[in-house]
């Protein structure tokens, strides 16, 4: 796996390795599994950050294909309890002990006649599904009322189920049903040529388009040692600031949308749409689609009037984030609300600015820089409350330092080509990463004898932080419920895939 | 502590003309590509080779090879009017797709008569100027759902035309569906639909909807709502425009007319 050091170990090996790698202060990032050799063994990897600047770490070790078992590791590393069951699920492969054994991605009822990410299973097969009962938690006590709320919720909004148990006003238990909208993106990139993959990329989340894209980018180019221009490093910062400005300020209109603080909401929408519609004007999209490739960008970008819109558009930001900060009704909703603790974070795998709300100071544009961050200093936002309002406020910091960026690359960005040619792709692994919007988002990519897509996993953002929301809503109000949400900045097409 | 009734007035009126007055209202933003027929060579499939989601392939016609475009499953990637040596396919503005009929979606030679508008008069009749609006996502990217979400902001502001998203499907004259449905929303849709009092219409809003696009198929997606549930209108795009979901909206009250016939723009 080019983009990280690994170490290839035997099964039972794993769990050791795990405990060792966290006691020397790393962190998991993700488990997935795949089929090298389809029919005679299943791979599962593990990923892991370990310091600032220093490289991942790639776990990884081989299954047998008759009968694939694991030893569950989500007792002692939870974050890892949500990628274990999407293996056995897709892969087929059981981890033997795992503290909560219920279907997670593929939902009761539905049976696939083989693992779906087995490339043995027909691309174009839907799975038989007969829709069955929910297995979740039972709830006893005369008080307590169950609440089934959504797949299809208000307004217009991705579908999920949340599930309360409440007494009165009070949340006993929340339980999200996800998952609604698994659409197995990742079988879609099998057999896929690498250049037309970043199509699907772009497709995983429409508002993450650049940080799925850009970390789907990056894992080819690892994969076959390709050195992309200078100034297509420039620009991809560029674009990956901008998407992160429309994410933050379409946030807070949402926000304003739950503490039904309307103007504020209007005018959070509003900045949200300038921002589209500068994408729009820069690139043809307003999501920046359809301009990164694996070796850089499909056309070049013309940078003259972008500072110029920005700058018109600075002075409204400030004056709309400082009207937030003084407004005690919508203050009042955020402080305390939702709160998440620090070891809590981390130990159920938050990331983005959700982790940095709560006291973890780790951003990839920093830490483990890529495209032109490195020649960038910037300024890493970090709150140690962990409470909806610190939620906020890191994403407030991160608009000034965002637009800062940009008027930075834009000034310093090099002249000259923005595309490498992409050669030799053939067999070649490669891990690709981002620090999007949401959060840190990562590509594995491995590719066939013929230079096609085999298997390619995403770890999205929102995969990390649907898993750590719902444990900061137990013994909270149902006012509360939505404010909570809207502070997580989560979508489910990330999550869902 | 600011007054937000005054800040809300300073800021002043922020809404768009269109669709009062004509005008550009998306600079920049690139449609679905253009075919130029007369341009298109040697059969080369320069185009076909990078289209994922199938929409431009060969077909036979007259024993020799054509190219055949069907917008109902375009992503507006761009990438065939990079592939083309001709320029055959070229970048265009063209997003106003919302058709009635989904063959309006596939390209033809030559252009067909106006669609029947019989469909449409008894909306009139029913809904005047006002329609109300439930969405479902069945597995969409959030693309569409982002742009959905624009309509309600103040510079589309679609309240002004009468068009409002209800929370209950048994307030809602449209289904507004996005995504290729996924198996664990078939039910959720059906069910949503059953809800819904007659007359009632449905559309299919995004490419994914129209057709599956980039990511119908596989085990988990159908290949659009037209599976599961009858279409009154298609929009592709992906994700449509603002502007194109609001002149959809509009051509199914009969208040706007269909550009598209026959896979061409009208000009």
């Amino acid at each position: 796996m080019k983009g990280a050091i690994e170490r290839v170990l035997r099964p039972e090996e794993i769990p050791q390795a795990c405990f060792d790698l966290m006691k020397a202060g790393a962190r998991l990032q993700m488990a997935y599994a795949w089929f090298p050799a389809p029919g005679q063994s299943v791979e599962v990897a593990y990923l892991a950050a370990t310091a600032s600047h220093e490289p991942f770490l790639f776990l990884r070790c081989s299954l047998p294909a008759d009968s694939p078992h694991l030893q569950s590791l989500a007792p002692q590393v939870p974050l890892l309890g949500w990628y274990e069951r999407e293996i056995q699920e897709l892969c087929g492969v059981t981890f033997d002990g795992h503290p909560e054994p219920r279907p997670l991605v593929l939902h009761e009822g539905a049976h696939p006649t083989m693992p779906p990410l087995d490339p043995r299973y027909q691309p174009d097969e839907m799975m038989p599904f007969t829709s069955g009962p929910w297995d979740r938690p039972p709830v006893e006590g005369d008080d307590v009322q169950t609440l089934p709320f959504g797949p299809v919720r208000a307004d217009v909004l991705e579908s999920a189920q949340i599930f309360f148990y409440y007494i009165g006003e009070a949340i006993l238990h929340c339980h999200p049903r996800l998952f609604f909208k698994h659409r197995g993106m990742e079988k879609r990139f099998e057999g896929t040529l690498p250049s037309l993959g970043v199509v699907l990329a772009e497709r995983i989340s429409g508002v993450d388009s650049i940080a799925h894209s850009l970390a789907y980018c990056q894992a080819i180019e690892a994969a076959c040692a390709c050195e992309i221009p200078e100034r297509a490093r420039y620009l991809r910062t560029v674009l990956a600031e901008l998407e992160r400005l429309y994410n933050h300020l379409h946030y807070f209109g949402h926000l304003c949308h739950t503490t039904t603080l309307k103007v504020g909401e209007a005018q959070g929408k509003l900045l949200a749409e300038q921002s589209k519609q500068i994408n729009g004007m820069l690139t043809g999209s307003r999501f920046l689609r359809g301009i990164l490739k694996p070796g850089g960008l499909r056309r070049d970008l013309d940078l003259s009037t972008l500072p110029e819109k920005l700058k018109r558009l600075q002075p409204e930001i400030t004056t709309y984030l400082k009207s937030l900060e003084e407004t005690n009704s919508h203050l009042d909703r955020l402080i305390t609300t939702g709160h998440l603790p620090l070891q809590m974070a981390y130990d159920q795998g938050a990331t983005g600015p959700v982790k940095r709300a709560s006291g973890i100071q780790r951003d990839l544009r920093c830490d483990h820089p890529y495209a032109a961050y490195d020649r960038l200093t910037m300024n890493i936002p970090v709150r140690t409350e962990g409470d909806a309002h610190a939620r906020v406020q890191i994403r407030m910091e991160e608009i000034h330092e965002s637009l800062s960026l940009i008027a930075r690359a834009v000034k310093d960005v090099p002249e000259g080509p923005v595309s490498s040619e992409i050669s030799n792709v053939s067999g070649g692994e490669g891990l690709g990463w981002c620090e999007g919007a949401r959060g840190s988002t990562y590509y594995c990519v491995h590719l066939d004898n013929a230079g096609r897509l085999a298997r390619v996993k995403i770890k999205s953002p929102s995969f990390s932080n649907w898993r750590v929301f719902p444990l900061t809503v137990h013994d909270t109000n149902m006012m509360d419920y939505a404010i909570n949400e809207a502070s997580f900045g989560l979508t489910m097409a990330g999550c869902d895939r | 502590m600011p007054v937000w009734t005054l800040y809300g007035i300073r800021r002043g009126i922020a809404t768009t003309s269109w669709p009062g007055k004509d005008g550009p209202t998306q600079p920049g933003v690139l449609g679905l590509p253009r075919y130029h027929a007369d341009r298109c060579r040697d059969n080369c499939r320069g185009c076909v080779d990078v289209c994922l989601p199938g929409a431009l392939s060969f077909e036979s016609c007259e024993a020799e090879e054509r190219l055949a475009l069907d917008y109902g499953k375009c992503i507006g990637c761009q990438l065939c009017t990079e592939a083309c040596p001709n320029d055959a396919l070229t970048k265009s503005n063209d997003w106003a797709f919302g058709v009635r009929n989904r063959d309006d979606l596939i390209w033809t030679e030559a252009l067909q008569s106006p669609p029947a508008e019989e469909v449409t008069r008894k909306i009139q009749k029913y809904f005047g100027r006002s329609l109300h609006v439930r969405h479902v996502d069945a597995g969409s990217c959030n693309g569409c759902e982002s742009e959905l979400q624009a309509l309600n902001n103040p510079y589309y502001n679609l309240h002004r035309l009468g068009i409002f998203f209800t929370p209950s499907p048994r307030f809602a004259d449209l289904l507004l569906v996005t995504g290729p449905v996924t198996y664990a929303m078939q039910g959720p849709l059906r069910e949503t639909y059953n809800a819904m009092p007659e007359p009632r219409w449905v559309m299919a809003m995004g490419t994914c909807a129209v057709s599956g696009g980039a990511s119908g198929g596989g085990y988990s997606c159908g290949h659009g709502v037209e599976e599961f549930l009858p279409v009154d209108i298609y929009v592709p795009g992906c994700p449509p425009n603002p502007a194109a979901m609001i002149h959809a909206l509009l051509l199914l009250l009969n208040r706007a007319s269909q550009h598209v016939q026959g896979g061409q723009v009208a000009h």
